[in-house]
């Protein structure tokens, strides 16, 4: 079949459904989605539908980056506009089908706003401010096209640039994507042009290409987002990149965690072969190349990038010293191209649009958008988009809507575990690859997560290397060993056991671990301690000398108490919560928890009734009345 | 060990018999029996012609592979970043304690087994559990013994045990 062919039937087919008579309706089944119960809601649309007999059609499709407003429904209809819900539960379903499906109420009180955008521009809600500040390219499509129906891919513009490229020389389209400027989006920032390039010249009959979606950052999500929104744009550009470098055989390297994302990624795979889109002979060009998907097997560090090719292998990810590199040598001893999954997706828009268009927008060193996801303590945890140089300020208060119920920014942890904690004076700092990296942290991953004044500065860091310890693949020994002290000593401040020169030694240790570990993982893998140390040093001193958590969360630094004039007396919440029987009623009534007991769960200060209360905590610990526990209970 | 390679035969198929699916078997065995016994991974070693000794390397370098079987519910407590910075760890401490079982044990009864993951990329819903199929948003201790109930109510107990 011609693309003409091809392009011709995916437009009737995407018209037949969002232009057609009857109302359509969307609902995002993305994992987020699923946690929050899009499945009941999708059942529960269908049994309406039905049960009314209204002659609507439904699409389950991606994630537009809302998840807090999750499960999003939108209704498209004819001659009108298309109205999104938020949060929908199965049992506002009714309602709606019978408001705005079968009549002209669109149910305002239910809605969260309008559809605007789509059609090959970037789907979005106008009622929402954060859509002003962001900058949506790789998004464009998610939540709003079927990820599991090639057509709306084809029929918004998809594979065009494919076809472009497949008339070009491979060598033009290497120095377009230099041109443009792309640089590696996951996490490192190398010239994409340069690899392509280098791995085109490299001498061998057979070349790989290989895409990294082991997004193995705790805290990150953009990938399994794109992979199971738009899945298609990944595959095109890997095709892409295949025939400039000469390659026949492509990987994608996927976690097993993300059983969905692996799900959509197949079936995108196999309706691009149908259509002669991938596999032998592609569209007629005498250009083969076939796509096969890897499940990672759950190690961290397979998404470095030599340990990722070991893992494909069937080894043990173990990075390796690189020279030679994977562009001469990768892949079972072949030239390989290997790039993050925003990489690739962004090929056919460079592609399409012109190098020019991609180099214009962005700052001086780092082109472009950057996807990242929004989580911790943000009001609008999901995904955004937003130009390079875009400030933190701007995508934490503007897109992100600041922190959750009204407390106060204490600092944002970017790039992961390879990345560090910045403070409020840190917010004017543009998200490039380099300002971030001035700033003692990474772009990484693109994890953004917010943190508020009850999250205390050593505890994250303590996350970070636990983490990091656990995930080390061993080789190094600094990294091996060294972690693993940076985590012990950690591990003595926030029991109480810290000395002051713990500070001076985490950052020699830290140094060490830096200098002398081979892989990017290793050499990062301080900066989670060396960043809080930096800016947040009066936390980790309050620690040492006074033996005080001053976010009140280290266990051994704090102590639950409950206020004997807050306490209600007669409510006995917090004594049938509390799972080891701390909690007691003294003779006048009040609840006195018994401190030998308690294992600091906080569950009884979850359940105590906001109107009281009563349960708080204390740090440190001899701040709890001496007298209480004994004399009044 | 026959009886194994019979059970075993529709994953040890001609066509992955190539060290560099030894992953992919491993999951494939894990998937079916739920874990990966001794015996297990000498067939797959027998399988690919390779020591034995490799096969252990490689299934205990990756946390995906267990060694102990999983229960019927297999808990699983979500210990990335933005769990937490929400609380996962007290989430975690609580399901241990109340199905008192250790990380990585499993119930007597083989109901319910417990482990704790990296990131299960629902950060917007932290901290989050996921039991069997299906992921519980935003946990709390005191949730937790709720939510344990609805996957296995109570009564059910009492009547397996009569």
């Amino acid at each position: 079949m011609s693309f003409g062919k091809i392009q011709k039937q995916a437009k009737a087919d995407w018209d037949s459904q969002y232009h057609g008579k009857a109302p359509h309706i969307l609902v995002g089944t993305a994992t987020c989605g699923r946690a929050a119960g899009a499945l009941p809601v999708v059942e529960a649309l269908n049994k309406e539908l039905a049960n009314r007999n209204a002659r609507a059609k439904l699409t389950e499709v991606g994630c537009i980056g809302l998840c807090s407003l999750e499960p999003l429904v939108t209704i498209i209809k004819p001659d009108s506009f298309a109205v999104c819900y938020n949060n929908v539960t199965p049992q506002v379903v009714p309602t709606i089908v019978e408001g705005y499906v079968l009549g002209d109420d669109p149910c305002l009180d239910l809605a969260l706003g309008t559809l605007g955008g789509g059609e090959g521009d970037a789907a979005y809600i106008p009622e929402l401010s954060r859509f002003e500040h962001e900058y949506r390219l790789l998004l464009r499509n998610c939540g709003y096209i079927d990820p599991g129906n090639i057509n709306h891919y084809i029929a918004n513009g998809g594979y065009s640039s494919l076809v472009n490229a497949l008339h070009r020389e491979p060598d033009a389209i290497i120095e377009a994507i230099k041109k443009s400027g792309l640089r590696g989006r996951g996490g490192a920032g190398f010239p994409t042009g340069r690899k392509w390039e280098e791995c085109r010249q490299a001498s061998g009959d057979m070349k790989y290409v290989i895409c990294n979606a082991d997004e193995g950052d705790p805290g990150a999500f953009m990938d399994r987002v794109v992979l199971e929104s738009d899945p298609q744009q990944v595959i095109e550009g890997m095709i892409i990149a295949a025939y400039a470098v000469g390659a026949r055989e492509g990987f994608i390297y996927i976690r097993a965690e993300y059983p969905l994302a692996i799900e959509r990624l197949e079936v995108a795979l196999e309706q691009a072969k149908k259509l002669g889109l991938l596999g032998k002979n592609i569209l007629g060009s005498g250009f083969s190349f076939d796509i096969e998907i890897v499940q990672g097997a759950g190690a961290f560090v397979s998404g470095e990038s030599t340990a990722l090719m070991y893992a494909i292998e069937g080894r043990r990810s173990m990075p390796r010293a690189r020279p030679p590199h994977s562009v001469r040598a990768g892949l079972w001893g072949k030239p390989t191209v290997l790039n993050n999954v925003k990489t690739y997706a962004y090929v056919p828009l460079i592609i399409a649009r012109g190098a020019d268009w991609f180099s214009g927008l962005g700052t001086e060193g780092s082109k472009g958008t950057a996807v990242f996801a929004l989580a911790g303590k943000m009001v609008n945890t999901g995904l955004a988009e937003v130009a390079m140089g875009t400030t933190l300020h701007e995508l934490i208060f503007d897109i992100g809507g600041g922190i959750q119920s009204g407390k106060k920014f204490k600092a944002v942890q970017i790039g992961g575990p390879s990345g560090g904690c910045l403070p409020e004076s840190m917010l004017r700092t543009p998200v490039d690859f380099d300002s971030l990296r001035k700033a003692g942290a990474i772009m990484g991953s693109g994890g953004v997560i917010a943190m508020d004044e009850g999250n205390c500065m050593v505890d994250t860091a303590k996350f970070f290397l636990d983490f990091i310890q656990k995930e080390s693949c061993g080789k190094c020994s600094t990294c091996r060993i060294g972690t693993k002290h940076m985590l012990d000593i950690l591990e003595g401040i926030t029991t109480g056991k810290g000395r002051i020169e713990d500070m001076d030694l985490l950052v020699e240790l830290g140094e060490d671990i830096r200098g002398g570990s081979l892989c990017g993982l290793g050499r990062t893998a301080p900066n989670p301690a060396l960043t809080t140390i930096r800016y947040f040093r009066d936390e980790y001193e309050a620690h040492i000398l006074e033996k005080r958590c001053p976010a009140l969360v280290c266990k051994e630094l704090i102590a639950y108490y409950i206020l004997p004039d807050k306490c209600e007396r007669g409510c006995e919440h917090c004594v049938l919560a509390c799972p080891v029987e701390a909690i007691v009623t003294n003779e006048k009534g009040i609840k006195v928890i018994d401190q030998s007991k308690c294992t600091k769960c906080g569950s009884c200060q979850l359940v105590c009734p906001p109107e009281y209360n009563a349960v708080i905590r204390l740090s440190p610990p001899s701040l709890v009345p001496a007298a209480d526990a004994k004399d009044k209970g | 060990m026959e009886e194994l390679k019979q059970k075993l035969s529709d994953i040890l198929k001609p066509d992955k018999k190539n060290r560099r699916h030894l992953i992919y078997l491993l999951q494939g065995v894990q998937r079916k029996s739920g874990y990966l016994s001794k015996e297990a991974m000498l067939v797959v070693a027998e399988f690919l012609d390779i020591p034995g000794s490799t096969v252990y390397g490689i299934a205990t370098f990756y946390n995906q592979f267990r060694f102990t079987p999983l229960g019927k519910h297999p808990v699983k407590v979500c210990m990335g970043t933005a769990c937490h910075l929400a609380g996962g760890k007290l989430v975690l401490e609580a399901m241990a304690r109340e199905l008192d079982i250790e990380v990585g044990g499993i119930t007597p009864d083989h109901e319910f087994s417990l482990d704790r993951v990296a990131c299960v990329g629902c950060c917007a819903l932290a901290p989050v559990v996921e039991i069997g199929d299906s992921v519980y948003p935003k946990m709390t201790p005191p949730k937790v013994e709720e939510v344990l109930v609805t996957v296995k109510p109570v009564g059910q107990e009492q009547s397996e045990k009569q």
